[in-house]
């Protein structure tokens, strides 16, 4: 699976759950206006200016949550292993339901954060390793793997969690608030946990870049210089496990796939580097983990772990659309560039192409000249269009316009114009001799690539065609030049006219 | 280098994917300073058979040696040069990142890459002709250019047995013509090259010895002596069938289980 379809998966079947839990709690909220209000009233200033201890605390927990997770979800968004992070997050739910109901039996408390963590952590192992199993299964493939360890552990886990609800101290315990995620539920004692393991496994993280780097670009190359594959893949699996499992509290497990992939999905389209990729994803993930816990505490009720997801979402997207090297916008600029780029070498190859018969058998030919109807007549090219390139290749020196408005060739320009003019003809000539593309359509043909064709690539076709054909300078057409003949001859008048 | 045991040494090296059989009874030795081609149909385990040299899948049978010792305590003297269709280019690091990859094993996990590492790197990049492209997003390579930067890659390593799968595939005649002479340049320095191709016209051009590969050897030794019409029309030519139909009534057997 392509990473580009993981995220798409992700963005539409994670962010509509996450908005559909938020509106669900914004109407219960609603419902209970009154209370709500004048609680909030009082704590909210308390709440942003962090003087609550416990606030301080849950906040950092929750940052350094998404810290890890933009470092974790970019190995595995590259090892495109992002979906096995979501049957793990999944296959840790029977276990904190078995947890909580052992506990007691082994003698500790069942509402330890760490007691829960453990037992979601040992089944989250257990549906790796289930994961490993049915992969080495002939025909079956990894997908039907991750889709059995889901569904299987995250049904066992429901039903295991409905029996304890029935306890009376199991309901109390507010085990679902491991499915959403609750800060509200955040103990400082539990935010110091989450902290230590998420800046636990950035640093191992850090510690194994390398092989992990080289473990997602080239597994092969990897496996041959000597690094064992399969530890590296168990270890990033354990860091998944890890932050899967500090994640339960505060982003609850359905969602927290979505923090592993999304600020790394985003960071791409800020950085074509790897280090700053990482950086960025943190960074995401952070102010996301902070953003969520922080409008959390503001409003009590509203679970954390949609609010967290819907943060991100919205960097997302922001990143989606202004990321400086992949975004939307930058693209577009580019797309336009390049077209006017096109639309302006054109504009230069239309002048000199029907001036090219002129300069025959003159000793000093005239710059070339053409009228801007001789011009749309060559090109399907709207007025505004036209004016609007000729412009801009005025200000650039390579045409001027004379008082009778025929567009002028500079120096420059008709220098550029005949590099162009031979590039064209070269790779029509090559279409011709070399791919058998018949002369009516090489044109065309030409028209799309030439643009694009690289120095190194000229000098090669130009070894190929100029040991074949005489003399070195520019071909001559080999097809006729349509419209441009007939209008050479009736405008001349008025081109020349002015000079 | 002053041992007498030769680059690589290959016994009895049988090999499966998943209990089907895809390379039997290999024996296979190369001398010091050759080049050394591996030809064969699609499928006939050329591809399997270096990476089973480089324990990368696990074998039925078989013993290896490099340069006389086994694999995990030579691996430092061995380059690989993988198939390109086998990465992702679109995968966030540039060109130098990619060479750099080769001195991992020296730098180590936590100590910073330094000056004289990426200078060993960019030397490798203008070996192969590509000193200017450093800093390019490996997304925005050409097919050769690819190839290219992987060889570079291997370069870097300084190893004395290179291992290289289709290095010529899907390149243009200038990327061929450096690659054939960095070929060159390793056998000049007493380094063993073994490569496998495709183009059978410029076998006898390229490489010293050659083996003919069809899951089992066909033929193999200086390429003048067994690069002949016969072995060719043996290694590609439907003699195999019965080999084939076995192991295609094996697979059966096994999906039935
Ligand atoms: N990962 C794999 N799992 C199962 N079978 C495999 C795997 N890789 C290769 N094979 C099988 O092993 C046989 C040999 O494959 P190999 O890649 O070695 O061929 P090759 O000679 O390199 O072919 P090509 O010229 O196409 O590269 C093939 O029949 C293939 O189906
Ligand atoms: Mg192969």
């Amino acid at each position: 699976m392509s990473g580009h379809s993981v995220v798409q998966h992700f963005l539409t079947l994670r962010l509509l759950p996450a908005l559909l839990v938020f509106s669900l709690a914004a109407e219960r909220l609603a419902a209970e206006e009154v209370d709500v209000a004048g609680e909030q009233g009082a704590s909210g200033l308390r709440v942003i200016l962090l003087q609550d201890y416990n606030t301080r605390v849950v906040l950092f927990g929750a940052t350094v949550l998404g810290l890890a997770s933009g470092v974790t979800g970019s190995f595995t968004l590259l090892r495109k292993r992002a979906l096995t992070g979501d049957a793990l997050s999944h296959a840790s739910l029977p276990g904190v339901g078995l947890a909580f109901l052992l506990a007691p039996a082994m003698g500790v408390s069942p509402k330890s954060l760490s007691v829960l963590l453990t037992g979601a952590a040992i089944s989250g192992m257990i549906g790796a390793a289930t994961i490993l199993f049915i992969r080495r299964l002939p025909r079956l493939k990894e997908d039907a793997a991750l889709g059995i360890v889901l569904s299987v552990f995250f049904g066992g886990g429901v039903a295991i969690l409905t029996v304890v609800q029935r306890t009376a101290e199991g309901h109390a315990a507010g085990l679902d608030s491991f499915i959403y995620g609750q800060t509200a539920a955040m103990t400082s004692g539990d935010a110091f946990v989450i902290a230590v393991t998420g800046l636990l496994t950035i640093a191992v993280l850090l510690a194994a870049r390398r092989p992990l780097t080289l473990l997602c670009f080239d597994e092969g190359f990897a496996a041959c210089r000597g690094y064992s594959t399969f530890l590296l893949d168990l270890l990033l699996m354990a860091c998944v496990v890890l932050i899967t499992m500090i994640g339960l509290r505060a982003v609850g497990l359905i969602l927290m796939i979505a923090l592993l992939i999304i600020p790394a999905a985003a960071a791409r389209f800020w950085t074509e580097s790897l280090p700053r990729m990482i950086v960025i994803a943190a960074l995401i993930g952070g102010c996301s983990g902070f953003t969520g816990a922080l409008i959390s505490a503001l409003a009590p009720g509203y679970p954390s772990g949609p609010v967290i997801v819907l943060v991100c979402g919205l960097l997302f997207f922001l990143s989606f659309l202004g990321g400086t090297s992949r975004g939307v916008l930058i693209r577009s600029v580019r797309r336009r560039r390049l077209n006017d780029s096109i639309d302006r070498e054109h504009l230069l190859r239309g002048i000199w192409e029907l001036r090219e018969g002129d300069a025959c058998g003159v000793s000093e030919p005239p710059s070339p000249a053409a009228g801007a109807e001789e011009l749309l007549k060559i090109r399907s090219w709207s007025v505004s269009l036209l004016s609007r390139q000729i412009l801009r290749a005025a200000r650039e020196g390579l045409v001027f316009q004379r008082s009778d408005g025929a567009v002028v060739l500079t120096d420059r320009g008709r220098i550029v114009a005949e590099r162009l003019v031979q590039n064209h003809r070269l790779w029509e000539l090559y279409l011709i001799t070399h791919a058998d593309v018949a002369a009516g359509r090489v044109d065309r043909e030409a028209d799309a690539i030439e643009h694009v064709l690289e120095p190194e690539l000229i000098e090669r076709l130009k070894k190929l065609l100029y040991s074949r054909s005489a003399a070195p300078g520019i071909p001559s057409s080999p097809h006729p030049l349509e419209s441009a003949t007939p209008v050479v001859s009736e405008k001349l008048d008025t081109a020349e006219g002015g000079a | 280098m002053s041992e007498t045991a030769v680059p690589l040494s290959i016994r009895d090296l049988t090999v499966a994917w998943h209990r089907k059989p895809v390379i039997w009874d290999v024996e296979f030795d190369v001398s010091a300073g050759e080049l050394v081609g591996i030809v064969g149909p699609n499928g006939a385990g050329k591809s399997t058979l270096l990476k089973s040299v480089m324990d990368l899948i696990p074998r039925v049978s078989g013993r290896i040696e490099i340069f006389g010792r086994p694999w995990k305590d030579q691996r430092q003297r061995v380059g690989y040069v993988p198939q390109r269709e086998s990465v992702d280019w679109d995968f966030p690091v540039s060109v130098l990142d990619v060479v750099t990859m080769g001195l991992f094993g020296r730098i180590g996990w936590l100590r910073p890459v330094l000056k004289r590492h990426r200078e060993a790197a960019q030397r490798a990049l203008e070996r192969v002709g590509m000193g200017e492209y450093a800093d390019r997003q490996i997304s925005q390579l050409s097919g050769g250019q690819q190839q290219r930067t992987f060889l570079a890659r291997a370069l870097v390593q300084e190893a004395d047995l290179y291992l290289m799968d289709e290095p010529f595939a899907a390149v243009d005649a200038a990327t061929e013509e450096t690659i054939v002479e960095i070929l060159r340049e390793m056998r000049a320095s007493g380094r063993t090259a073994i490569v496998i191709h495709h183009d059978l016209h410029t076998v006898p051009e390229y490489f010293d010895s050659v083996m003919m590969l069809n899951m089992r050897v066909v033929a193999q030794g200086k390429t003048e002596d067994v690069f002949t019409r016969e072995n060719l029309e043996r290694t590609y030519g439907g003699r195999l069938t019965l080999l084939e139909e076995a192991t295609e009534a094996m697979r059966r057997q096994e999906k039935s289980l």
